[in-house]
């Protein structure tokens, strides 16, 4: 009687794996059947670019016959970690976005990742993007949108409206604030229920940072320059919360959205947004009437003499180990990054930016904010932004940054703060000198 | 006469009090699912001047390549299995723990115990589930529903055995029964009402289960409902018609089984309660 | 029972249920201690002793979820227990709409968490949510329910309340009504008014399922994180992180040694507090 009692239990237990080994090969055999040769990209939900990418992958599949299909993930750290732990169970699509630079390390690209340094159109790319996307033996992805730049969008209507110039210190900076607040518009716009976008304005200060200590991103990684002790990267946190304390953000900024942002820039009801220039897609998008009088400044710092915007990478698609369809994969990147493909990304609209892929141009017709970076760019008063200079970032600086933003801490406290979810991040990387 | 009117006063505000704190928020919802994405920007609420419930659900189904309907699929499927494997190894365990005293089962006890309060390893479940294959996969998130659901239907089937007399066993043993039959034949069969409660209950909780998938099964491919709806804050941020639709029409199922087994669930929940 | 009866009620009974809870509960809990003192990236693991401990217990983003756990969990068993205890006399009495007013309170229970918590989120939105928009109407002005630091924790503690107070009272309800009627009537020919028999008879009386109630609720509060996450995802900074939204966090981040190492933590305040107060209660009951 046991026997027959431990014959029923392990039936009970192989019961479910023999449902799923079932399941499992008919999805494979589903595959073998379909017709046509197909790649499977995992991307972002809610792409502002969707158009460009579904009207790249349209050029790809006319010429090519492959499929592209499309799989999303939600944005955020809450994505992040389910390509993390997909990764983990071997369970990879053919095609794989990403953001460049830092949050890349964490894929572990040499071990997880096709390594394209052989691929025909490796010397397109420009060398400070490779650099994001690489570990030293090669690199991993090409770029799917063009360079964003982090300062402050801001709206020219109201600009004109009060007689306002554009800011090249902070102080000025504070000043338009005055005279926009007395005007009765808010200065300002905070949108801390989506608590990324509080990091921004410190993120997008990091060109005054380098201009002060040019050092700080080897310092920083090799555990020697810190926040709270390097007085021009603690700025970053004293001018998040200036705006706060001085008033100058709107009512409720912990019920308001970056949705509920665009919205207030984009209809003039409030003045400033610090955020970068990936925000314009979406701008035009839901308010085409309004994109013209939207504007882009650098970041202010202390002094007049350095002024100048902080860029992002752009993210990237890379092609993991375990691809199904790793040759398909890799026609599509070639594609991307050829003039055919530059050109069907451009077919939907202006960019906003330029791309990091050299010989193609920006078109003429760009939106009046696009105009607005790329003379910052033409001038080469240009930085990278600290996560694409150093493999570190606390994964905590979102909520740090919200607590600054509502006074909830001192600047100083929140960059101690920030210092030691660092030190953990670099822990896990296991880097020299932690 | 004075006393029942203000007794009749008493409850007409109780009443008012209830349709206030607990309707409002079921209404809130029901306005809102058929609202235009402008109009449920507003959060009023108020019904909508033209309601669109069948396009707003038809999109909500449509949404992602169909992700709702594969998820009501999977958290059917995962519901389901999960229930059938929990009442074989609940009742069975049951059974024993109820008849046998001693050392052995005092430990077991204690097991259960404490499996009914401490709370699960995430990571390591994880790390044991790929070392399984078991990983993401949805027979793995039966196991794991199954075993945590484990402790709490042991007790109901604990404490309802005791009221079947130990005089049947006594009666099969004579008749040359063994265990299994016994088991099978003459207990598992009077367990029905405390089986048909374990299953309502556990259904609802599993069904409703938001933080094991959200660890073991991470995948669109592998959404249950409650994923649903919070991969659609990320990718419907402003649609908030949407997202309630989307409320409704997974809040439906539990509200079917409310409806049908309103008293079941009651005494199911008091009896577990009581008994842990 | 004699020796060969014992035979049909044979172990391997157990078995199916052995293997499950064994290979998915116990052997992670107990995987659990080793882990939370190693950097781990489920492929490859590093010694470092207590440090994930340390990060955990020190760091001001992580130690603040201990304070608020035991907020919570113990704010959320009070409101159960006291309004619960509260419906669950008043709704014993004899009324006609007792059968609705109850199945009413009883239904947010069966709710998913995080369907509750999106539709709060709404409702409480500062300017135009409506439960703000119905305060202003009776002119009050309302808090900004969620994003008021010192607000935020409290409102998603209603929200909790609202939604399992339903369960307390069921089970009060129960235990109320196995009091024999007969204590009652001792107390009327007493003299006692309602809220005597109220003081000296039902509270008393239902003792056990009060123990139990305040139990479910504890343990459910101190492990919860739906609804937080949802709500507040631990905002604004970090003044509504719970113990389990960090673990959550920190296993988003990849720091699968430090949120393993918060689960031990977990772990051992469950056991440090629940364990005893099982205790505790249980032998009350017995006093009584």
């Amino acid at each position: 009687m046991n026997k027959i009692i431990v014959m029923m239990s392990v039936l009970l237990l192989a019961a479910g794996m023999v449902f799923s080994a079932g399941s499992a090969e008919s999805a494979a055999s589903g595959a073998a059947a379909g017709k046509a040769e197909k790649v499977l990209w995992l991307h972002f939900a809610g792409d502002a670019q969707q158009k460009a990418l579904d009207a790249v992958v349209a050029a790809f599949e006319a010429e090519t016959g492959i499929d592209v299909e499309f799989e999303y993930r939600p944005g955020s750290a809450e994505g992040e970690n389910l390509v993390k732990s997909r990764l983990a169970a071997n369970d990879m699509p053919d095609i794989l976005s990403y953001n460049s630079g830092s949050l890349f390390q964490v894929l572990d690209p040499d071990r997880n990742l096709v390594n394209l340094s052989e691929e025909p159109y490796a010397d397109r790319l420009l060398d400070s993007f490779k650099s994001t996307v690489s570990d030293g033996n090669g690199f991993y992805g090409v770029p799917i949108q063009p360079i964003p730049a982090g300062g402050i969008i801001y709206n020219k209507k109201i600009y004109a409206g009060l007689g306002l110039e554009v800011p090249v210190t902070w102080d000025q900076f504070l000043d338009n604030c005055e005279v926009i607040k007395k005007a009765g518009t808010v200065p300002v716009i905070a949108s801390y229920k989506d608590d990324w976008t509080a990091q921004l304005l410190l993120l997008a200060d990091f060109y005054n940072v380098l201009a002060d200590e040019p050092d700080f991103p080897e310092q920083y990684t090799a555990n020697k320059a810190k926040f709270a002790t390097s007085p021009s990267a603690l700025r970053g946190f004293e001018k998040i919360q200036e705006v706060f304390v001085k008033g100058y953000i709107n009512s409720e900024p912990m019920a308001t959205t970056y949705d509920n942002a665009i919205e207030m820039l984009a209809t003039a009801q409030g003045a400033h947004y610090p955020m970068a220039t990936w925000i314009l897609a979406s701008i035009a998008a839901n308010f085409p009437d309004k994109i013209d009088d939207i504007g882009f400044f650098a970041l202010p710092g202390d002094s007049a003499d350095s002024n100048g915007v902080t860029l992002w990478m752009p993210n990237n698609i890379s092609i993991p180990k375990t691809a199904a369809n790793p040759e398909g994969a890799k026609k599509f990147l070639e594609f991307f990054v050829s003039d055919a493909g530059m050109k069907a990304y451009m077919s939907v609209g202006a960019p906003d930016g330029a791309f990091a892929i050299k010989d193609v141009p920006v078109p003429a017709e760009v939106f009046p904010a696009v105009k607005d970076v790329l003379e910052y760019v033409d001038a080469n008063k240009t930085a990278p932004a600290l996560e694409f200079l150093s493999p570190i970032k606390g994964p905590n600086l979102p909520q740090i940054s919200v607590q600054a933003g509502l006074a909830l801490k001192t600047p100083l406290e929140c960059a101690v703060e920030y210092d030691r979810d660092v030190e953990k991040q670099a822990k896990q990387l296991m880097l020299q000198g932690w | 006469m004075k006393r029942s009117l203000y007794r009749l006063l008493m409850e007409a505000a109780a009443v008012l009090a209830v349709l206030i704190i607990f309707g409002i928020p079921m209404l809130f919802v029901i306005t809102n699912a058929g609202k235009t994405s402008t109009e449920a920007a507003r959060s009023t609420i108020g019904l909508s001047e033209t309601p669109q419930y069948w396009s707003n659900i038809t999109e909500v189904l449509k949404a992602a390549n169909y992700m709702l309907p594969r998820a009501f699929y999977n958290s059917t499927l995962i519901t389901v299995l999960s229930i059938l494997l929990l009442i074989g190894a609940a009742s069975m365990a049951g059974f024993i723990l109820a008849r046998r005293s001693g050392r052995p089962i005092s430990v077991i006890n204690f097991f259960v115990m404490a499996g009914l309060m401490l709370p699960p390893s995430i990571v390591p479940t994880i790390w044991v589930l790929r070392l399984l294959g078991l990983y993401k996969t949805i027979h793995g998130i039966v196991f794991i529903e199954a075993a945590l659901n484990f402790p709490f239907a042991a007790l109901l089937y604990r404490g309802y055995m005791g009221a079947i007399p130990k005089e049947l066993d006594e009666a099969s043993f004579v008749d040359g029964c063994t265990g299994l039959q016994l088991f099978f034949k003459v207990i598992f069969p009077l367990l029905k009402p405390i089986s048909v409660t374990v299953a309502i209950l556990s259904s609802i909780n599993i069904f409703n289960d938001f933080v094991n998938p959200l660890y073991f099964l991470p995948g669109a491919k592998n959404a249950t409902v409650q994923l649903t709806l919070y991969n659609f804050i990320s990718m419907y941020f402003s649609q908030w018609n949407l997202l309630f639709a989307d409320i409704l029409l997974i809040s439906i199922p539990p509200l079917i089984f409310f409806i049908l087994f309103n008293k079941k669930i009651v005494s199911g929940m008091v009896a577990g309660a009581v008994k842990g | 029972m004699t020796k060969s009866m014992t035979k049909m009620y044979s172990f391997w009974f157990f078995l199916p249920a052995g293997l499950l809870y064994i290979i998915f509960f116990l052997v992670p809990t107990f995987l659990s201690f080793f882990f939370s003192l190693t950097i781990w990236t489920l492929t490859d693991w590093h010694f470092t002793g207590l440090d994930n401990f340390r990060i955990f217990l020190t760091e001001p983003s992580l130690s603040i979820g201990f304070k608020n756990s035991l907020l919570y969990a113990t704010g959320t068993s009070l409101l159960k227990i006291i309004v619960g205890f509260l419906l669950a006399a008043f709704l014993t009495m004899k009324l006609k709409t007792r059968g609705f007013l109850r199945s009413m309170i009883f239904f947010p229970n069966i709710l998913s968490p995080i369907a509750v918590g999106y539709i709060f989120s709404s409702l409480m939105h500062p300017s135009k949510g409506v439960i703000n928009t119905f305060l202003g109407f009776i002119g009050i002005s309302g808090p900004d329910w969620l994003g008021d630091p010192g607000m935020a924790l409290f409102s998603v503690i209603l929200v909790d309340f609202w939604k399992g107070v339903g369960v307390a009272m069921v089970i009060l309800i129960a235990g109320i009504q196995a009091i024999p009627a007969q204590y009652y009537e001792a107390v009327k020919i007493d003299g006692g008014n309602p809220l005597h028999r109220l003081r000296f008879i039902t509270l008393p009386l239902s003792r056990s399922s009060i123990n139990s109630v305040i139990m479910l609720a504890f343990i459910g509060g101190i492990r919860t994180f739906e609804l937080i996450w949802v709500m507040t995802k631990g905002g604004p900074g970090f003044t509504t992180d719970l113990i389990a939204s960090i673990i959550y966090k920190q296993f988003q981040g990849g720091f699968y040694g430090i949120a393993t190492a918060g689960n031990v933590i977990l772990l051992i305040v469950v056991s440090a507090i629940a364990m005893p107060m099982y205790k505790l209660l249980t032998r009350k009951e017995i006093d009584v």
